[in-house]
C-alpha cells in the first residue's frame, strides 16, 4: 500500500511535466491539442532509442525534448498556415506520430524499420546514473534506519528519486512561471485570451500559437523521456489517453487549489498530476480491478473531476442566495418597524 | 499622415448577396487631423477603418501611412503604428490578464517582444503615472483582472493602451456606442484629451451626430460605400445637425434614415 502510493508520487512528479504542457495549450492558449498522445511516445521512444544506440542519457533526453518541440510546431503549422481546425490538427499529428514513433524506435534494429517497444533494463539511464551517486551518500540507509527505529515498517527503497524529480519539477515550474510573465509569454497568454486584441498590438498570433504548441509538446516529450527511463521501457502504446490524463491533472488541480494567479495554477496542476496518480493507484488496488481497466478508471476520474465542482458551485451559490435573502428580509423588517415607530 | 487612394471592396462578389462596400474611396489625412466619419448603417464606415487597420484588404487601391505603401502589410505588422479602439469593450483588452499585464502588452507594441519580464519596476511607474491621468482610480488596481472592470473602465483602458505608444494613426470604431450616456461622455472627453496631448492623427467612426460635430477638425459623411460629403475645418465650426440633414437630403434626394444614428447627444 505504502510503496504503491510512494511510487505514484514519484511518477506524479514526472507526469506533472506533461500536465504543465497540457495546461499551456488547453488553458493558456485555449487550444485543445491532441498531439500529446503522440508526442509523449516521441519523447519516450527518442530517448530510449538513443540510449540503446549508446548516447549519453542526458543527450538522449535533450534530443527527445527537441523532437517534441518539432511535433508541436507541426501541429501549430497545420492549424495556422493550413487553416485546419485545432482538434483536427492535433488528431492528424497524433496519428502521423504513431508511424513516426515506430520508425524512431526502429533505428535500434538493423533488419526492420519499425519497432513497437524498447526495453532499457540493462541500459544506463539518468536515474541509474543518479542512483550510483546517490547510493554512495548513504542517505537512504540513515533515513530508513531512523524510520524503522520509530516503528514504521514500510520504508521506500530510495528517497533519491522522489527528491530529484521534485527538485526538477520545481525548477521547471519556476521557469514556466517566469516565461509567462515575459513579453513573449504575455503575448502568448493574450493570444489565448483575445486574438483580436493582441493582433491590434502588433503580435503575430500564428507564430505565438506555433511557439506555444512547440513548448507544450517539448514538456510532454520531456515527461515521456523521463517515464521511459524511470520504468525502463518505451512502448508505442504508452501515449494512449495521455491527453485525458493531462486534462485530469489540470482539472483536479484547479478544482482543489484554485486558479487565482499563474503561480498558484501551475502549482495546482503539479499537485493535480500527483493526486491523479495516487487515486489511480488506490483504485487499482481494489481486488476486482485489472491494470487493463486503467483507462476506464481514468475516464471515470475525469468525469467526476468535471462534474463535482459544478455540483459544489451550485450548492455554494444556493447557500449564498439564502443568506443574502435572509439579510434583505431582516433589513426590510427593521425598516418597516422603524416606519411604524415614526408613525 | 494617412492616404487612402481609390479603394474598392465588394463582398460576396458574383453571388446573390453581392454588396459594394467601398466604391472609389479617396481620403487624405494630414498630421494632426482628427476626422469624424458619419453615415447610415452599411455605408462602409467600419469597412473603411478595417482597410486601414489591415483586418480587411481592398480589392483595388492603395493605402499609405507616413509615405509608405502598407496595402500588402499584414494586420499585425501595421498595428505597430496604428492604435485601435473597438466598439465592444470586450475586444480591446485581455480579460483574464491584469491591468498592468494588459498595459505591458500595449507598451511592447512598437518594440520587438523579448524574454524580458513584461512588467518591471520602471514600467510599473510609467503605467501608474499613465493610469492616474484617467482619474478612474485604476492606478490602485494594477493587479486586478481586466475582466472585472466595467465597460466604461475597460474602454478608458483600451483608449490609453491604444494611444500611449503615440501611434501614427488612431482608429476609433464607434468606441462609445456600447456605453451608457454618462460613461460615453467620459470616454468622449478622454478621447479629446488624449488625442490633443500627442496631436494624434485620428479617424473616428460614430453614430452620434453631436459627437461627430463636437470632436475633430474635419468631418466626412458616407453613404452606400461612397464619401458623399467632406466638411473642412472652417465650415465644421458652424455646422449643426439640421444643416447636415439638409445637406444629405440635397445630395441624395432622400431623407437620412438610420435606426442607430443618434440625432441628439
Amino acid at each position: 500500500m505504502f510503496s504503491a502510493i510512494f511510487g505514484s508520487v514519484e511518477q506524479g512528479f514526472i507526469y506533472a511535466l506533461m500536465a504543465l504542457g497540457v495546461y499551456l495549450t488547453f488553458r493558456v492558449l485555449d487550444f485543445p491539442d491532441l498531439t500529446v498522445d503522440g508526442s509523449f511516445v516521441t519523447g519516450a521512444g527518442t530517448a530510449a532509442a538513443m540510449i540503446v544506440l549508446g548516447y549519453h542519457p542526458a543527450i538522449a533526453t535533450v534530443v527527445a525534448i527537441l523532437a517534441g518541440f518539432l511535433a508541436g510546431c507541426m501541429t501549430g503549422l497545420l492549424h495556422t498556415k493550413g487553416k485546419i481546425n485545432p482538434l483536427l490538427s492535433g488528431i492528424l499529428m497524433m496519428i502521423a506520430l504513431y508511424s513516426i514513433n515506430l520508425r524512431i524506435m526502429g533505428f535500434t534494429v538493423e533488419n526492420s524499420v519499425g519497432r513497437p517497444n524498447i526495453p532499457l533494463m540493462n541500459s544506463e539511464t539518468l536515474f541509474s546514473q543518479f542512483y550510483s551517486w546517490w547510493g554512495s551518500l548513504g542517505i537512504d540507509e540513515s533515513i530508513n534506519g531512523f524510520l524503522t527505529s520509530l516503528g514504521i515498517q514500510y520504508v521506500p527503497k530510495t528517497w533519491g528519486t522522489v527528491l530529484i524529480v521534485a527538485i526538477l519539477i520545481i525548477i521547471i515550474k519556476l521557469v514556466f512561471d517566469w516565461f509567462l510573465k515575459t513579453e513573449v509569454g504575455l503575448a502568448i497568454r493574450a493570444t489565448g485570451d483575445n486574438k483580436k486584441m493582441i493582433r491590434s498590438f502588433s503580435a503575430n498570433t500564428d507564430i505565438l500559437v506555433i511557439l506555444g504548441l512547440g513548448l507544450s509538446n517539448a514538456l510532454v516529450a520531456f515527461s515521456g523521456a523521463l517515464i521511459a527511463q524511470y520504468t525502463k521501457a518505451a512502448d508505442i502504446g504508452l501515449g494512449i489517453g495521455m491527453i485525458v490524463i493531462g486534462l485530469a491533472s489540470v482539472i483536479i488541480g484547479e478544482a482543489i487549489f484554485g486558479t487565482k494567479t499563474i503561480v498558484r495554477t501551475t502549482l495546482a496542476v503539479i499537485a493535480g498530476a500527483i493526486i491523479y496518480r495516487i487515486v489511480l493507484a488506490l483504485a487499482l488496488r481494489v481486488e476486482i480491478m485489472d491494470p487493463g481497466d486503467m483507462k476506464l478508471i481514468t475516464a471515470v476520474i475525469v468525469i467526476i473531476a468535471l462534474i463535482l465542482p459544478q455540483y459544489f458551485e451550485k450548492r455554494r451559490e444556493k447557500s449564498r442566495k439564502v443568506k443574502r435573502h435572509a439579510l434583505r428580509e431582516s433589513k426590510r423588517l427593521i425598516k418597516s418597524k422603524e416606519s411604524e415607530n415614526l408613525a | 499622415m494617412l492616404k487612402i487612394n481609390n479603394i474598392n471592396k465588394i463582398f460576396n462578389e458574383g453571388t446573390a448577396d453581392e454588396k459594394i462596400a467601398l466604391d472609389q474611396i479617396n481620403l487624405h489625412l494630414n498630421i494632426g487631423d482628427f476626422v469624424t466619419v458619419i453615415g447610415s448603417n452599411g455605408a462602409g464606415k467600419s469597412t473603411m477603418l478595417n482597410m486601414v487597420s489591415g483586418a480587411l484588404s481592398p480589392d483595388f487601391g492603395q493605402i499609405m501611412i507616413d509615405g509608405n505603401d502598407v496595402t500588402k502589410l499584414p494586420e499585425f505588422k501595421r498595428s505597430r503604428f496604428i492604435g485601435r479602439v473597438f466598439q465592444d469593450p470586450m475586444s480591446g483588452t485581455a480579460p483574464t490578464m491584469t491591468i498592468e499585464e494588459n498595459l505591458a502588452i500595449a507598451y511592447s507594441r512598437n518594440k520587438k517582444r523579448s524574454l524580458k519580464v513584461g512588467v518591471d519596476k520602471q514600467r510599473k511607474e510609467f503605467f501608474l503615472h499613465s493610469l492616474e491621468s484617467l482619474h478612474l482610480n485604476l492606478e490602485n488596481r494594477l493587479n486586478a483582472k481586466v475582466g472585472l472592470l466595467s465597460g466604461g473602465e475597460r474602454q478608458a483602458l483600451s483608449l490609453l493602451m491604444a494611444t500611449f505608444t503615440k501611434p501614427s494613426i488612431l482608429l476609433l470604431d464607434e468606441h462609445t456606442a456600447a456605453l451608457d450616456p454618462s460613461r460615453a461622455e467620459l470616454i468622449t472627453n478622454l478621447t479629446e484629451k488624449l488625442v490633443k496631448k500627442d496631436n494624434l492623427t485620428t479617424l473616428m467612426v460614430t453614430h452620434n451626430m453631436q459627437q461627430a460635430l463636437d470632436l475633430g477638425n474635419r468631418l466626412i459623411m458616407m453613404d452606400k460605400g461612397q464619401i458623399i460629403l467632406e466638411v473642412e475645418e472652417k465650415e465644421k465650426k458652424n455646422l449643426t445637425i439640421e444643416k447636415l440633414m439638409e445637406e444629405f437630403q440635397r445630395i441624395r434626394g432622400e431623407k437620412f434614415t438610420s435606426d442607430r444614428a443618434l440625432l441628439t447627444s
